[in-house]
């Protein structure tokens, strides 16, 4: 993984454009024919305050350059996903999403990600809601062609977490079913949820904040998965992923220690796996890695993306 | 940082003053949208707070009672305190409370409009006003337990758990009660989710010596963090889909669903004088249409309103001793009471309105509550047009909009209720096509 890197096409180069433009989509359909409860104020506002708090925290932690993707993402999940009456809640969770990932980080790494953790905080704190049961299924349909589709385009190194997440959870929901002995339309009903393929495709996929090595991944996909059906089975509560997400991420440093792999670059996306040499032997340094440092300085810059 | 933050928050207070202005008056009343329109509608009422719930059940079987029974799948077993008998008529009144009303205007002189307009504001706004041995053998045999048997009042009330869904299935037709085939694979499913069947018929001798003709609704309380309506029983071998009423009293906001798509119906649309006469047939088709429109798959808010006040009112807000009597147990009755002012309920009432089948409701209703307190209607607008002679500009120039605007009134009707919109503009007596040809813009500019 990696060494094809150059012969992409220089716009796909990083999958979070083609991340933003079907996140955009989806919203413009969702404003259109499903009338979302969502003002276009409210989306001023939490694009402008996630790109400021990113301009900010730039500065103010001296990164070499302003990158405006990784906000937008954020701030596109919380327009689609956040609820509420009140204009400021939207920018104060916008702005937790983004200075959540400068301030809470372990190892050079952010915790949560930023979404998710806006998500939770607004939640619990009773300022705004989820409505899970926004989608309709053409919206639902087109929007997990388009996310499918996102994968082979930008054959995002890091899909393995999505795809083993969507497994143990529609597994587990299916499994369910057919021990309680209901008809497979309910299961199927159940993960017709716009909300969890942004969840699995934008969220639990952040390669800042999942386990470095694909093991470490899968690891991490199935305890998220147990948490959320936890809490929607257990608990009675809705939008178990999200609070799945939250419960786990503070593990991942632990996955980290336990099951090794490279920090994730967006500039040079990889697995994160150890590779062998042909003499096969293992080399310390990842690939991706060792390309990266090979012409830049030994010491690594700090990216907050 | 500090900086840029602080001028993002001064922003948002600005947009949030400027948003904030809305106008109170939301027209004179004219009649509602009964919810005996539709054929085989339940009503059901869900008072809730800390998963505290009390839930009421209307009731309105018409044939004969000895054949009545129902069957409830209820997250837990209830004791006899947690059954009650409610009022059928607090419940008609909550379902005129909500129901979805016509509003009326009358256009003024246009060649005076302007100094009514100054004298109307502020006088006309609605200021909110002051919620046997052999037989247990059997029962054994089948693996069902009676967990608790009661009479209250006109109904004689099971408690029932199982061990398995076929014995349940035998033992509700070996004991009289109708089971639809089929229901036995939700039964199973509802007994593996841990939930009990609360089951209830009418006791004749009891009726009787309460001498009522109806069938009074039926409430239970119980403590569960499951926030659902169990539905499923209900879809199996039913005839067309079904009409469900769903009250929320709730203390902080609007209730949804999580697993449908709960939508706003179309509302403050204006619409033909002549519906004033129609409104249940134009609001029976609206909803037919919108149902239609979302794939039969949706939920529909037609009210969502804070108890304390309405406008305008179908009827009056609940007393605080009806909402009580609906189960919200949060409000007391001998609260605070201010001189003069009727106390404040903080109770908000959310109104949903779904027509379901099995194909396109395969899961239970789940609900959530959701912080917002955002007030909706299902409000519809009549404008009656100022029949005048005065002459004037103005007027003249009111007489052209006028048509224009029963044009939009016809087109906006054809597209609520999938009515022909011939036959609209036929009752509308307004001819296909626009009466007169609108003069250009340079034929006004120099007015010849």
């Amino acid at each position: 993984m990696g060494q094809d890197q150059p012969l992409r096409p220089v716009l796909w180069s990083d999958p979070r454009l083609y991340q933003i433009a079907s996140l955009s989509a989806l919203l413009l359909y969702g404003l259109l024919w499903l009338h979302f409860e969502v003002s276009p104020w409210q989306i001023t506002i939490t694009l402008g305050t996630a790109l400021l708090t990113q301009y900010a925290g730039t500065r103010f932690f001296n990164l070499p350059a302003f990158d405006p993707k990784s906000p937008l993402i954020s701030a596109l999940s919380l327009c689609l996903l956040l609820r509420t009456d009140q204009l400021p809640v939207a920018a104060l969770a916008s702005f937790l999403a983004i200075a959540g990932k400068f301030v809470i980080r372990w190892k050079d790494k952010h915790v949560f990600n930023p979404t998710n953790l806006a998500l939770a905080v607004v939640l619990t704190s009773g300022l705004g809601w989820m409505s899970p049961g926004q989608w309709g299924q053409v919206a639902w349909f087109g929007f997990l062609i388009a996310c499918l589709g996102g994968l082979v385009v930008t054959r995002a190194a890091r899909a393995d977490v999505t795809v083993a997440f969507l497994i143990f959870y529609v597994g587990l929901l299916i499994v369910r079913a057919l021990w309680l002995g209901d008809p497979l339309t309910i299961p199927l009903h159940q993960i017709e949820s716009g909300a969890l393929l942004i969840f699995a495709f934008f969220m639990i996929s952040d390669p800042k904040t999942t386990p470095d090595s694909r093991t470490g991944r899968i690891v991490y996909a199935l305890l998220v998965t147990i948490a959320a059906l936890y809490v929607q089975f257990g608990l009675f509560r809705p939008n178990g992923p999200l609070w799945g997400l939250i419960a786990c991420a503070p593990f991942v440093p632990l996955i980290d220690y336990l099951l090794p792999g490279s920090r994730y670059d967006w500039s040079k996306p990889s697995s994160g796996e150890r590779v062998r040499s042909p003499q096969s032997h293992v080399i310390d340094q990842p690939v991706a890695v060792n390309r990266l440092y090979s012409v830049s300085s030994v010491h690594q810059p700090r990216r907050f993306s | 940082m500090k900086r840029i933050s602080a001028t993002a928050f001064t922003l948002l207070i600005g947009l949030l003053a400027w948003t904030g202005d809305a106008s109170a008056f939301c027209g004179f009343y004219v009649a509602k949208a009964d919810t005996k329109l539709f054929n085989k509608a339940s009503e059901v009422t869900i008072a809730r707070h800390d998963n505290k719930t009390v839930i009421t059940m209307a009731n309105d079987f018409k044939g004969d009672v000895k054949e009545f029974a129902m069957v409830v799948p209820v997250p837990t077993i209830l004791e006899k305190e947690q059954i009650h008998i409610g009022e059928a008529a607090v419940l008609k009144h909550l379902a005129d409370y909500s129901a979805p009303r016509l509003v009326e205007y009358f256009d003024e002189n246009p060649c005076r409009r302007y100094e009514l307009f100054q004298d109307k504001m502020g006088a006309l706004k609605n200021t909110p006003p002051a919620s046997a041995e052999v037989k247990r053998e059997r029962d054994r045999a089948l693996g069902v337990t009676i967990e608790a048997q009661y009479t209250v009042g006109e109904y004689d009330i099971l408690i029932l758990s199982a061990k398995e869904s076929n014995g349940l299935e035998v033992w509700l037709s070996e004991n009289g009660y109708k089971v639809p085939n089929g229901a036995s694979a939700i039964l199973q499913s509802y007994l593996k989710q841990h939930m009990k069947f609360f089951v209830a018929k009418i006791n004749l001798g009891e009726q009787e010596k309460l001498g009522l003709s109806h069938l009074r609704p039926l409430q239970i309380a119980f403590e569960s963090p499951k926030f659902m309506l169990p539905i499923r029983l209900g879809t199996v071998n039913a005839d067309g889909a079904q009409e469900l009423f769903i009250y929320f009293l709730t203390k902080q906001g609007r209730v949804e669903t999580t697993n449908y798509r709960t939508i706003r119906l179309p509302e403050a649309q204006e619409i033909p004088v002549y519906v004033k006469d129609r409104f249940g047939d134009f609001y029976r088709d609206l909803f037919t249409q919108q149902v239609k429109r979302e794939s039969e798959r949706g939920v529909f808010l037609e009210y969502a309103w804070d108890m304390n006040w309405c406008d305008p009112c179908a009827a009056n807000p609940l007393s605080t001793e009806e909402l009580r009597s609906l189960g919200v147990f949060w409000q007391e009755t001998n609260g605070r009471i201010g001189k003069g002012m009727p106390m404040a309920q903080n109770v908000f009432l959310t109104r949903l309105h779904v027509r379901y089948d099995a194909a396109h409701f395969p899961e239970d209703l789940v609900f959530q509550e959701t912080t917002d307190r955002s007030n909706f209607q299902a409000r519809y607008i009549l404008r009656h047009p100022w029949n005048g002679t005065d002459d004037c500009p103005a007027a003249t120039a009111y007489r052209q909009q006028l048509r224009e605007r029963q044009e939009k009134e016809a087109q906006t009707l054809a597209n609520l209720t999938g009515w022909q919109i011939s036959e609209i503009r036929k009752a509308m007596q307004l001819a296909s096509g626009p009466l007169i040809e609108p003069k250009k813009w340079y034929e006004r500019l120099w007015n010849n």
